[in-house]
């Protein structure tokens, strides 16, 4: 599950200012200081046993040989060592980045457009959101197995081409290397495109309609008020969505894994990282520690990419 | 104004608006497009050539057998059964665990508040993917794995959701709460009495969005599950691509029943799903 937590362009109180009592309401009547313990124990608990404690067992399998089977020893770096001499692991991190690459500008532009253009109250643009965001509730294996229908070797897509001469033979949308890569793109994109829209619908219904008018009154058609009064209202929700989409896009599983029917493509060269976790992780002869060598490098780039995009946030702020 | 309603209601003729509509219209064929296609699909009989070229849309031997095929093949009542018992764990959980958790972190005041939160923050930003080997591990040692309960438990209590319930709670104004302290409510009472009335509506969308997630995640349950009896939705319907690889019928069928749920769903509580992304939402 993607996860993700949208913000408002205007400032939102996260705290309550502290009240003239002093220490607030709440802190005279529990005298007993396990009461607050009480509320958290199910939320400490399940967030510490399946997601702090696997984190840490993850951070010490991968430095492990050990196996589905068999715990493992210390093996130092070994792990790490082994990743840059396995073709899978340069493959899948080629792929993954490549999503990056190529899904995010696309999440960042289109869905804005499209926000820009099903803006208002009136009940057919109320229709229009609502049908643009419906695939957003839909699991990647049903988006998935409805895309493998339609780009089949008989499907809809080839058909379609061939019928209106555009090619002579089917493309092997679900067998070549890369067109099979930028298939899994473009459902990625066809499933995503209705969340960031209601993003940015969130951040267009900020700006100011008097911007608007001014534009309009000093001559500017709409593609000029778009550049020079949407652009700049949203350029905040703009980053967030980078983000947020490049995340989504590095992490890629049910599209790949579907249209490549869990094989990952022909010789496995359309894995994606998570993939490549997947399928080194489980099963008995699963290497563990080699999966969580795997998945402590995923951690670190996925760090590394929330960490340019909040420097980028805090460059843009400074400005 | 005047002036600007006139530039306004010239800009209505104005060429842009075809543009807006053509493409509004393209979106729109390419979004719905591939379900009516299915839909038809799922509809076409024997006697349907479903390679005609050109393509057609309407079934010319239109027949309700592929539903029963595709369920005569595949359990998938059963996989909704399943896909419904995590849910309902999950739901429950984040509506308790998380709502209990976010009022402590907003409204009372102990030691070791700013670790718990830290915690969660912390936890929040572990993608998934990243832990899901140990996760595995984890569960296989407490003998949960092809379990229903161990495809529910990690999700049980998300960490943002307790995030945007402690925000929520936070926002309550604090008199509320002095009056009931006042009238001698302890913590429990102003809890249940004063405060979650004040958050349902955030609570109704994070009970939404994890009832969403827990219907659509595929990787857990994935790895999770091992026996055909105990397949959710999600991880049964992978098996139609192998079963029904020769008839693109059948595999419409199949997703045309597992969409059925979620769009009716997602029809009746839409006004929280659009909510919930401006308040701070999630994502299934």
């Amino acid at each position: 599950m993607t996860t993700a937590v949208v913000p408002h362009d205007r400032p939102v109180r996260s705290r309550p200012e502290p009240s003239r009592s002093g220490r607030g309401a709440a802190s005279r009547t529990h005298s007993r200081w396990f009461v607050p313990w009480l509320f958290l124990v199910p939320a400490l608990a399940v967030v510490g046993v399946f997601i702090v404690l696997p984190f840490l067992n993850t951070l010490a399998i991968a430095f492990t040989d050990s196996t589905m089977l068999v715990p493992g020893q210390f093996v130092g770096l070994e792990n790490f060592g082994r990743l840059l001499d396995d073709p899978r692991f340069v493959t899948a991190l080629v792929n993954s980045s490549l999503y990056v690459v190529v899904v995010v500008p696309v999440m960042v532009l289109l869905p804005l457009v499209l926000a820009s253009l099903v803006t208002g109250q009136s009940r057919i643009m109320g229709f229009f959101r609502t049908a643009f965001y419906l695939p957003v509730v839909m699991s990647a294996v049903i988006v998935g197995l409805i895309w493998t229908n339609l780009l089949g070797k008989q499907g809809l897509v080839n058909e379609l081409l061939q019928w209106l001469n555009v090619v002579s033979a089917p493309l092997p949308f679900l067998t070549d290397r890369w067109l099979l890569l930028f298939s899994a793109m473009f459902v990625t994109v066809w499933m995503g495109l209705g969340y960031y829209m209601v993003i940015y619908l969130a951040a267009l219904a900020n700006i100011d309609d008097s911007l608007y008018d001014a534009a309009a009154m000093d001559g500017a058609g709409a593609v000029r008020k778009f550049l020079h009064v949407t652009l700049p209202g949203v350029r905040s929700t703009m980053l967030l969505i980078g983000l947020l989409s490049s995340i989504a896009a590095f992490r890629v599983f049910g599209e790949v894994y579907v249209l490549t029917n869990g094989t990952g493509g022909v010789g496995g060269r359309n894995l994606t990282m998570t993939m490549l976790i997947q399928r080194e992780g489980t099963g008995l002869q699963a290497q563990t520690g080699y999966a969580g060598a795997i998945s402590l490098v995923m951690f670190v780039l996925l760090g590394g990419l929330i960490a340019v995009q909040l420097w980028l946030q805090r460059k843009q702020a400074d400005r | 104004m005047s002036a600007v309603r006139a530039v306004r209601s010239r800009r209505r003729v104005r060429p842009g608006a075809v543009v807006q509509w053509v493409v509004i219209a393209a979106m729109f064929v390419l979004l719905a497009g591939p379900l009516v296609w299915q839909l038809s699909l799922a509809l076409k009989g024997m006697g349907d050539d479903l390679y005609a070229k050109p393509p057609q849309l309407i079934p010319t031997d239109p027949t309700l057998s592929n539903f029963g095929d595709v369920l005569a093949r595949v359990p998938v009542p059963r996989y909704v059964l399943n896909s419904l018992v995590v849910a309902f764990f999950v739901v429950l959980g984040n509506v308790i665990g998380a709502t209990a958790a976010g009022y402590a972190l907003a409204r009372l005041r102990f030691r070791g508040r700013g670790l718990a939160t830290a915690i969660f923050l912390i936890a929040m930003l572990v993608p998934v993917e990243t832990v899901i080997v140990s996760q595995f591990l984890l569960v296989r040692s407490i003998a949960l794995q092809d379990t229903l309960l161990g495809v529910a438990l990690p999700t049980m209590v998300a960490a943002l959701n307790i995030l945007l319930l402690r925000n929520a709670f936070a926002n309550i104004p604090d008199e509320l709460e002095e009056a009931a302290v006042l009238d001698g409510a302890n913590a429990w009472q102003r809890f249940l009495r004063v405060c979650v009335p004040q958050v349902k509506g955030v609570i109704t969308v994070v009970a939404i969005f994890a009832f969403v997630g827990s219907w659509n995640d595929f990787l857990w349950p994935l790895l999770v599950l091992s026996s055909d009896d105990n397949y959710t939705l999600t991880v049964g319907l992978n098996r139609l691509r192998g079963t029904f690889y020769d008839d693109p019928r059948l595999i419409a069928a199949g997703t045309i029943v597992a969409l059925v749920p979620i769009i009716v769903f997602f029809s009746f509580l839409q006004r929280y799903f659009f909510r919930g992304l401006e308040s701070g939402g999630l994502k299934g």
